[in-house]
């Protein structure tokens, strides 16, 4: 019980995906302009990490190991990662219109994100059991949320605020997330894993 | 070498697999729209001017379909696109809701136009011409006369002129339409100037 709790808060404060591994920051920096559609992606992203993560640990076990391929994970895990959400976003738009409309719109901009195919190659060297590599997805995607919602209020708050005009735009904005991860650097020795 | 094809084989036969089971998925899971406000969609000009008071054509369609919207207010339409939609829909025609009573077309003034290329990006159906600092004019065949380009004008030189009725456009008009009594008082001139 103690190893999936240190797993989980590991993936969501220390190990910080966008923060401490500096995976994700396209989706990070792209879709935090709002706190609104930041909420929408935090929840398609906590849908796809979990589903790859146990689909890519599947196709480790299962094809990967008994074949002896371990050293085209990468490719691998790109192309199940793909298709599996391709799918779910088929399934989605058919059973639930109105899950469609919240997360539909974000589940292909997140179909090959690096901070997804960062959790599937990460379960494989951490030697994860199932449940673990799914957890251990679930608090990456979890993390990813927090840091993303925390950053678009961030943001509203900044396009109000009076910022010198060299800074105006982009600047502040990779400023602030430069102290953010500063902040979450923080938390570093709270577990080691 | 073996090795080689091997991992060439399970990574073709895993696409392969991939790829039916997305076939087959996008079969099983198909999603139909709804087929009515389709066809609506395919009627209307597509030139999302808004004049209907929605925010483009496809809404415009999915309103009339859904019978939330009459099938009058698409202005750049005219007259026989709202008769299409009428046969589609089974309901009586309706005159076209135009502000104008008469068609309208654009007209830049060009000595006083200073090339500032916004009407042009205004214009939903690419009928100004024109490149930055140079003239802008307005190809007449392909004006709308949706008034979207007066507004962004920043020097008031764009008028709204009355479409001269060609030839090639013309069409019999509804009876008791706006356009048919247009039409009767232009005749009656003609024939008075004859």
């Amino acid at each position: 019980m103690t190893e999936f709790a240190l797993i989980l808060v590991s993936a969501v404060l220390v190990n910080n995906y966008v923060l401490s591994k500096f995976l994700g920051i396209c989706p990070f920096l792209g879709v935090s302009g709002k706190t609104e559609t930041a909420i929408g992606m935090s929840f398609a992203v906590m849908f796809v990490m979990t589903l790859a993560a146990c689909a890519s640990w599947l196709v480790q076990q299962f094809v990967l190991v008994p074949l002896h391929l371990e050293y085209l994970q990468t490719i691998f895990f790109i192309l199940i990662i793909a298709a599996l959400v391709q799918f779910v976003e088929m399934v989605i738009h058919k059973s639930s219109p109105v899950l469609y409309q919240g997360l539909g719109i974000y589940l292909p901009l997140i179909t090959t994100n690096c901070a997804v195919l960062g959790v599937a190659l990460l379960n494989v060297q951490q030697d994860f059991s199932f449940f673990s590599s799914a957890l251990y997805g679930f608090g990456a995607a979890l993390g990813f949320a927090l840091v993303l919602v925390l950053f678009s209020g961030l943001r509203e708050r900044l396009a109000a605020a009076p910022v010198p005009a060299a800074f105006k735009g982009s600047p502040i904005t990779l400023i602030t997330a430069g102290m953010m991860s500063l902040a979450f650097l923080g938390f570093s020795g709270l577990v080691k894993v | 070498m073996n090795s080689l094809v091997f991992a060439v084989l399970a990574l073709g036969g895993m696409a392969l697999l991939a790829g039916v089971a997305l076939a087959i998925a996008t079969r099983v899971f198909h999603v139909e729209g709804n087929p009515v406000a389709e066809q609506i969609d395919h009627l209307l000009p597509q030139t999302q001017c808004g004049q209907c008071g929605y925010p483009g054509c496809t809404p415009y369609a999915n309103a009339v379909a859904d019978g939330s919207a009459d099938v009058n207010h698409c202005v750049p339409g005219g007259e026989r696109t709202m008769r299409a939609i009428a046969d589609l829909m089974g309901v009586e025609p309706k005159a076209v809701e135009e502000a104008a009573a008469e068609p309208m077309v654009a007209f830049i003034r060009e000595d006083e136009c200073i090339g500032c290329t916004l009407c042009i990006k205004a214009c939903p159906v690419d009928a100004i011409i024109g490149a930055p600092k140079h003239y802008h004019t307005v190809i007449a065949d392909h004006c709308t006369g949706c008034n979207l380009c007066l507004e962004p004008c920043p020097v008031d030189c764009i008028d709204m002129l009355i479409k001269p009725e060609l030839l090639e456009h013309w069409s019999w008009p509804l009876p008791d339409t706006e356009r048919a009594r247009t039409g009767l008082k232009r005749r009656s001139q003609h024939a008075q100037a004859a």
